[in-house]
């Protein structure tokens, strides 16, 4: 569980997270949404680690990062798995030494052990037979599936994905949505997601928080969305031409 | 003020690079693939250059040596001299910053543009140990291209000047021998470990704190050529005042 208590984040004049609170659950996708400039990435990057909040807690399982001293903060850092955007794959590595990276740096396994848990690790996100390919020579959704047994391979307790589906078609993202959450509940991992896709939302989105302007406009979870009332959560909600049917069709009481 | 800021920027940089080392298992593969792509892989067209360029030394000395008075061992003193002393550590480091030091910025930024340093940082590794340590480490065997360099350089100079008929063997040889100064190769040397130090970090300095996308990439490999080939010929006059003059 992630507990984030009044944070606030700055870069000069310009005031980013305004102070909020919120609590992500352990064993559940946790999504945050919101249009572009809301505060999603540097809040992502805030619970990463990565930029250090002016104000405010964020609490790992009831450890602050910030309290920790460097090495106790790096062995956080450890326990956390990041699928980014683009992916973020090295490309001078083939995909299995992209997931075999992590346990080579981290752990004392020995050389056979590692390659055994990077198998593992690979045909649960299907990718057996893809070892020796390079990134480049495999396609963006199977990218994503490396980036994820990467972000996996050294079990960490907290899965941080910044985008996971985008510029991925319709079908493979909602494989990815998919197997984001299959992933989550197997290994009782606290997860937390950086979307504004909308069918992510539907699809995996168990607790959801919205973003505007650097504060929490509004959370609940898929099935509260469409009934929310703020303002700003509708306009989002409903800028899809599908989704737009959706509420016409609600307001017909159909 | 933007250059003092960039300057110190650069200091700071160097300090992180030293801080938390990466694993030695995995820190020792990497200086080996920096030696095949630094090192190894600039064989080629040091070695080109360096005896086409030694070659021409050798012909333009002959062709200016008009006075009958000047002997002819002049072309080896001069090929000597000029390839010792400026040519090979200078010059070719200059070339360097050119082939070295655009793919090392390059391959940074690359990696900063693809969040693949952000990746790094979030699994709790010193990206900068990580990425360039091994670089300098590899180009602690600079000094071994630049002796090459010397090799066959004085060699293009000898082919050229004896097989073009502009002297003897014995006399190119004679010249290349007279007033030998042991120093003039420590001098040499010495300024090849810095250079090589400053060919592994300004470049990977630009490449690491580069922001924007492919054309900045490309935009920050011409400016990290600029400044390692200006600090290259700064620090080789302040060298060159403190230790010869």
């Amino acid at each position: 569980m992630i507990q984030v208590k009044n944070i606030e984040k700055s870069f000069g004049e310009a005031h980013i997270l305004k102070g909020f609170s919120t609590t992500f659950i352990k064993g559940k996708t946790n999504l945050i949404i919101g249009t572009s400039g809301s505060g999603k990435t540097v809040f992502l990057k805030c619970l990463l680690g990565l930029y250090r909040p002016e104000k405010g807690k964020i609490l790992y399982d009831g450890v602050s990062y910030n309290g920790l001293e460097e090495q106790d903060q790096r062995d956080l850092r450890q326990k956390m798995g990041m699928v980014f955007q683009g992916s973020a794959l090295f490309d001078s590595m083939t995909v299995f030494e992209n997931v075999r990276f992590p346990l080579e740096m981290f752990t004392k396994q020995s050389k056979s052990e590692m390659n055994d848990r990077v198998e593992a690790v690979l045909k649960r996100v299907n990718l057996s037979g893809a070892e020796q390919k390079l990134p480049s020579q495999i396609s963006g959704g199977m990218q994503k599936r490396v980036a994820i047994a990467r972000a996996i391979v050294t079990n960490p307790k907290y899965l941080f994905c910044d985008e996971p589906n985008s510029g991925l078609d319709p079908k493979t993202a909602i494989v990815i949505d998919n197997l984001i959450k299959e992933l989550t509940e197997e290994f009782d991992i606290t997860t937390v997601i950086n979307t504004h896709d909308m069918n992510s939302v539907m699809e995996i989105g168990e607790k959801i928080i919205f973003l505007k302007q650097g504060y929490l406009e509004w959370e609940g979870d898929k099935s509260q969305i469409f009934q929310a009332e703020n303002e700003a959560v509708i306009d989002f909600v409903y800028s899809s031409n599908l989704f737009k049917k959706v509420r016409a069709a609600q307001l017909k009481g159909l | 003020m933007r250059y003092l800021h960039q300057i110190g920027a650069y200091f700071l940089m160097l300090k992180g690079i030293f801080g938390r080392m990466t694993k030695p298992s995995v820190l020792k593969k990497l200086i080996f693939k920096e030696i095949d792509d630094l090192i190894i892989g600039s064989l080629g067209i040091v070695a080109f250059i360096s005896f086409f360029i030694g070659a021409v030394v050798a012909i333009q000395t002959a062709l200016n040596l008009t006075n009958p008075f000047i002997p002819k061992e002049l072309i080896g003193f001069a090929s000597r001299q000029s390839i010792i002393l400026e040519f090979s550590p200078t010059f070719l480091s200059v070339i360097m910053a050119g082939k070295v030091g655009s793919f090392i910025t390059s391959s940074i930024g690359t990696m900063r543009v693809t969040e693949q340093i952000d990746a790094l940082e979030v699994m709790g590794i010193n990206s900068l140990n990580y990425l360039v340590f091994p670089k300098i480490v590899a180009m602690l065997f600079y000094p071994f291209v630049i002796a090459i360099s010397m090799f066959l350089g004085i060699f293009g100079g000898y082919v050229a000047g004896v097989y073009g008929g502009f002297v003897t063997s014995e006399q190119f040889i004679t010249g290349l021998t007279d007033e030998f100064i042991p120093f003039h190769i420590i001098y040499s040397f010495l300024k090849t470990i810095i250079f090589a130090f400053l060919l592994a970090t300004i470049p990977s300095f630009h490449g690491y704190y580069m922001k924007g996308g492919a054309l900045e990439v490309g935009k920050a490999s011409t400016v990290s050529f600029v400044w390692t080939t200006v600090c290259i010929i700064l620090l080789n006059y302040v060298i060159t005042q403190m230790l010869l003059s």
